[in-house]
């Protein structure tokens, strides 16, 4: 775990979808699937992302084009640089036939997983088809778009039961939407079926001493952002609340 | 053979009685009732919610906290989501199992009563203890938010005393007051504290501001530039301010800065102090630092012959 933020170059920009770009860097990291690092963009801000690339020697985040933060992070070119630290938190935790079910920014962390295990179905959910991503990556995957102009129509939840007697699952990962991300506990609890996901929060220490991050007793950066479904289902906040920047509980 | 030693750590600040002597600092982690459970289960004494002003502020852009290899630089800028919101987060205040201190904040003395005003009966003396915070703290001394602490000028003897005045005749619980170590004489502080209706002194806040710039970036790296310095680099001076407060006043102190082992929590009892703040050593240590800080605590005094802390406090004056 490095303190210390460090300023890597970009060296290379990937169109994933509509406002949507993977920047990668030639820099070594020592990163397992489902942890995070935490990038500065001088005078403007650090978020946590999930490194969504990882190989012996370059990494790369997926970047959406939403906020101040992203528009910035989204415009760079090749050579820009950016301020890192991490990584952080905990990974996934590998084990029997799995599944790995994702959702826009979330799919960072289910296509990491993805890269060490190529036995994981990879499940995406997306609004419609231009807003898929990693497509060349994991031509295999399993599609679901809102609209149904790519895929199956509706959301991955809706399959679960199908995709579980299909595959006969021991472990579902989940990363994206929160309410995605419940249904799929509810889910696996009620088939006994183990389950890890991924949890997003905003963030400002990032190692765990602020309490910007937490879910009832538990801090995102330092005790996540993995959870296991048996201690998701302890915790309360999980699926309703998150924390403001102000520490305001808000709905997620 | 001896019988095995009793060792009794258990201590008293302003009446208020804790199982040890290690309390959360105001600013780590304090931001819910949930995450307080958490730090009292995992042995401390006392927990401080994270400091609340009379209205939300979202505090410093990132990044807020840097860790650097002599402990940690912080500009959180004190967000917090105001007293309203924190009332309603802290109502089931007696959940937490040990007592919980009050940070409140403001940008003069008024303000500071419009929080004791908003948290209504959860700093009301006639409640019953389980049902309220047991304590309440006034730093005056934050050294990285424009509007309050040392930047608004809280930290001079003028306003520490027109301060603690203020909250003083508004308040009827336990009043610590949380001071600057970047003052010239803290003793006298401390002393102004006292006479204005203090009962106990923190000792101390963040030292500084410090700065670190990332060469390679060319640029500060806290988005505010400069933090308050917390730590390993913090302890000595700490303990030396905790040293000349304990010579000056008559009331208890809470010695904050730097502690991360039970030698260090002695170190700063002998200094003066009757309880502890851990804080920044729960990054290398985790929150089970409060219990490894006891545990430290005991086999000392186990292997010195000291049954209780009223051994230690202040012994370095003798």
């Amino acid at each position: 775990m490095s303190e210390q933020i460090e300023m890597v170059k970009i060296c290379k920009v990937i169109e994933e979808a509509e406002s949507v770009r993977t920047f990668i860097f030639s820099h070594k990291m020592d990163f397992a699937p489902g942890q995070f690092i935490m990038v500065w963009i001088p005078r403007i801000d650090e978020k946590p992302f999930t490194v969504s690339y990882h190989t012996q020697e370059e990494f790369g985040i997926t970047v959406f084009r939403l906020g101040e933060f992203t528009k910035r992070l989204y415009s760079m070119n090749v050579g820009d640089q950016i301020g890192v630290r991490g990584p952080y938190g905990n990974g996934f935790n590998v084990s029997g036939k799995a599944c790995a079910i994702g959702g826009g920014v979330g799919m960072a962390a289910i296509v990491t997983l993805a890269t060490e295990r190529d036995d994981i179905v990879i499940v995406q959910g997306a609004k419609t088809a231009v807003s898929l991503l990693y497509r060349e990556r994991f031509p295999n995957m399993v599609m679901f778009t809102d609209d149904g102009t790519e895929g199956r129509r509706g959301f991955p939840t809706d399959y679960l039961s199908q995709l579980q007697e299909k595959h006969k699952f021991e472990k579902i990962y989940t990363c994206g939407p929160e309410i995605m991300m419940k249904k799929v506990l509810d889910f696996c609890l009620s088939r006994g079926v183990q389950c890890e996901a991924s949890l997003e929060r905003y963030m400002k220490c990032g190692v765990g001493v602020c309490g910007q991050c937490v879910c009832d007793g538990f801090r995102v950066c330092t005790d996540g952002p993995v959870f296991s479904a048996d201690v998701l289902s302890k915790i309360n906040d999980f699926g309703r609340y998150s924390l403001s920047k102000s520490g305001k509980k808000v709905n997620v | 053979m001896k019988p095995p030693m009793t060792i009794n750590l258990s201590a008293d600040i302003c009446g208020i009685k804790l199982v040890n002597p290690t309390i959360l600092p105001a600013g780590f982690l304090g931001t819910t009732k949930e995450i307080l459970k958490r730090v009292a289960n995992s042995g401390a004494g006392a927990v401080t919610i994270k400091s609340i002003s009379s209205v939300a502020r979202d505090g410093h852009k990132n990044p807020t906290v840097l860790m650097y290899e002599a402990g940690m630089l912080n500009a959180v800028g004190y967000s917090n989501p105001g007293v309203k919101a924190a009332a309603n987060e802290f109502s089931n205040i007696g959940e937490i199992g040990v007592p919980v201190i009050a940070s409140i904040i403001g940008t003069e003395a008024d303000d500071f009563l419009k929080v004791i005003d908003g948290f209504g009966d959860l700093l009301s003396k006639s409640k019953d203890s389980s049902s309220r915070f047991s304590a309440i703290e006034i730093p005056l001394s934050c050294p990285h938010t424009p509007g309050f602490g040392t930047l608004a000028g809280q930290s001079t003897p003028e306003a520490t005393s027109e301060i603690v005045s203020a909250v003083r005749k508004k308040c009827g619980l336990p009043l610590f007051v949380k001071l600057s170590p970047n003052v010239p004489d803290i003793s006298k502080l401390a002393m102004v504290a006292q006479d204005a209706g203090a009962d106990a002194i923190t000792a101390v806040n963040t030292m500084g501001p410090g700065m670190v710039i990332n060469i390679d970036a060319r640029e500060p790296v806290l988005d505010f530039k400069v933090g308050g310095v917390s730590g390993a680099a913090l302890r000595p001076i700490a303990v030396r301010c905790v040293f000349d407060i304990y010579k000056a006043v008559e009331i208890p102190i809470i010695g904050v800065g730097g502690i991360s082992s039970g030698r260090d929590a002695i170190e700063m009892m002998m200094a003066g102090a009757s309880t502890v703040g851990i804080g920044t050593a729960i990054y290398d240590r985790g929150i089970d630092v409060f219990k490894g800080v006891t545990d430290e605590m005991s086999d000392w005094m186990t292997n010195n012959g000291v049954g209780s802390l009223n051994e230690i406090i202040g012994a370095a004056h003798k």
